[in-house]
């Protein structure tokens, strides 16, 4: 039987949702990490019982968590390779992940400055796990973006992990600046037909696209227009919150940036905004409709100052022509008294039919559609924050 | 036998009790407290000291015997209390809340 699996990352804990196709009725499981960050959780596209789980915390650091059973145990990959995971006694074994920035001479960078909030220059250091995303095509192959800004790539199930320092190295490093969340890469997007090709975005850098399998990379961020940064065309320094794509159209992207919605028809090497009759075109997330390449879903949020929508009623907004023209999604959502936030990794799609839309908030619901956007429910109401929501069709 | 009092997220990522007793071979300071708690708890590698500079973690306090010994030098011998095993070596993370 088919089964609808959500990941849902938040504030203290992560919690797995669960429904038969029909996504009507949900379990709910959890907390996993009872009181950690959970930033992310995702599956392997080969198995979505392989996930990959970003537990952090501000006190005790980063832990790297995967489950090879669909979430029901969990494990710390990571070790030295030569300890059993479990001991004589039946301990756990394996310790929290390490993100080291490669500065080897062989395949590292010098580990160099960025700007920091007051314009002075600031040392790289790790804080986080923003997002995992796994490989598209190896189980034991999985991209990270952390804070600082880099990606990070483990080749053997999550044991170790090694920068791809060549985006942390890029010559406009200097001028990279944290958002309010920090300077985090908080985007990977795989292209499906070309396995070189990946796309990140960081806040507050901009976008960047490596065509050699993450050596090399080059910021795509022309037609951006940023009111906030000295030159608001500059080649970085724009805070990107979300880039989505459809794998049927690798060289379509779509943006949420801190103001304005953006699309590209060349892989990134352009854009133009496509904000259209939006109430507001600042937000977080975007996402792509399953089946079709030109439905588009964002979620406005009035300001870069009120983190709430607009007139306090939580409206998803679909465009059915790849932006421009937007309609409210309201049918099952609060349309009054609403103060609450959708961030860039808390909404996501299904694969089902018809496609299935999950959002995650900041007071803590999980709201799903199974009819594409024209209705809501919501699944839970009293969560932590939801920091990412990812959803998997498991056969 | 040294005596470890672990905050509760380190006790629920060892899974272990919140104290816990460990033998420490040398001279009894931070740093091989330490060293023999991260060798018996692999997976605590990184959560109360950095993993490549060992630096203690900012959010991070260690007291010992009534005395908050966090700015201590990590090479400084603990208090007798603790060496004897009389009380435990605390390791805290900082108050923070509203």
């Amino acid at each position: 039987m088919t089964t609808i699996r959500l990941l849902v990352g938040t504030r203290k804990g992560g919690f797995i949702l669960s429904s038969d196709s029909k996504r009507k009725k949900w379990s709910i499981d959890g907390p996993h990490f009872a009181g950690w960050e959970i930033y992310h959780m995702k599956a392997s596209p080969l198995d979505p019982d392989r996930i990959y789980a970003s537990q952090t915390s501000s006190w005790f650091g980063q832990i790297i968590q995967r489950s090879d059973d669909g979430g029901k145990t969990w494990s710390q990959p990571g070790s030295d390779g030569s300890e059993p995971k479990v001991d004589a006694s039946g301990m756990p074994q394996g310790m929290s992940n390490m993100f080291i920035y490669d500065t080897s001479d062989e395949t590292g960078k010098p580990l160099t400055t960025h700007q920091w909030y007051d314009g002075t220059q600031h040392p790289w250091e790790f804080a986080r796990v923003w997002h995992l995303e796994p490989s598209l095509d190896d189980l034991d192959t999985c991209y990270a973006g952390v804070e600082d800004a880099a990606l990070f790539r483990t080749t053997d199930g999550g044991v170790t992990w090694h920068e791809l320092a060549g985006l942390r190295g890029h010559e406009s490093g200097p001028n990279w600046s944290p958002g309010a969340g920090g300077m985090c890469l908080h985007t990977i997007v795989l292209d499906p037909t070309n396995k070189e090709r990946i796309f990140c975005a960081i806040s507050a850098a901009g976008a960047f696209r490596s065509d050699d399998g993450g050596q090399n990379w080059k910021p795509i961020n022309r037609g951006l227009n940023s009111l906030y940064i000295p030159d608001p065309t500059a080649e970085v320094g724009h805070c990107v919150h979300r880039i989505a794509m459809h794998p049927s159209n690798p060289n379509t992207l779509y943006m949420q940036k801190h103001w304005d919605v953006l699309r590209s028809d060349d892989g990134g090497d352009s854009w133009r905004e496509v904000s259209g009759n939006l109430p507001s075109d600042f937000g977080f997330p975007i996402a792509v409709h399953a089946h079709d390449p030109e439905t588009i879903y964002v979620v406005p949020i009035l300001s870069d100052s009120l983190h709430y929508p607009p007139e306090g009623k939580l409206r998803v907004y679909r465009s059915r022509s790849g932006g421009e023209e937007w309609e409210a999604l309201t049918k099952g959502l609060p349309q009054e008294h609403c103060y609450v936030n959708v961030l860039r990794d808390a909404m996501t799609v299904d694969t089902a039919d018809p496609c299935g839309i999950y959002f995650g908030t900041t007071g803590g619901q999980v709201y799903a559609s199974n009819d594409e956007g024209d209705s809501w429910e919501a699944i839970v109401r009293d969560l932590p924050a939801v920091l990412s929501v990812e959803v998997h069709v498991v056969p | 036998m040294i005596r470890v009092v672990l905050p509760f997220h380190l006790q629920t990522l060892a899974r272990c009790d919140r104290e816990v007793a460990l033998e420490v071979a040398d001279s009894v300071t931070q740093r091989t407290v330490l060293d023999a708690l991260e060798a018996r708890y692999p997976m605590l590698k990184g959560t109360v000291r950095e993993h490549v500079t060992l630096a203690r973690r900012p959010r991070v306090r260690f007291f010992a015997a009534g005395e908050d010994v966090t700015h201590d030098s990590p090479d400084e011998e603990l208090p007798r209390a603790v060496v004897t095993g009389d009380v435990p070596f605390m390791i805290i993370g900082a108050v923070a809340g509203g």
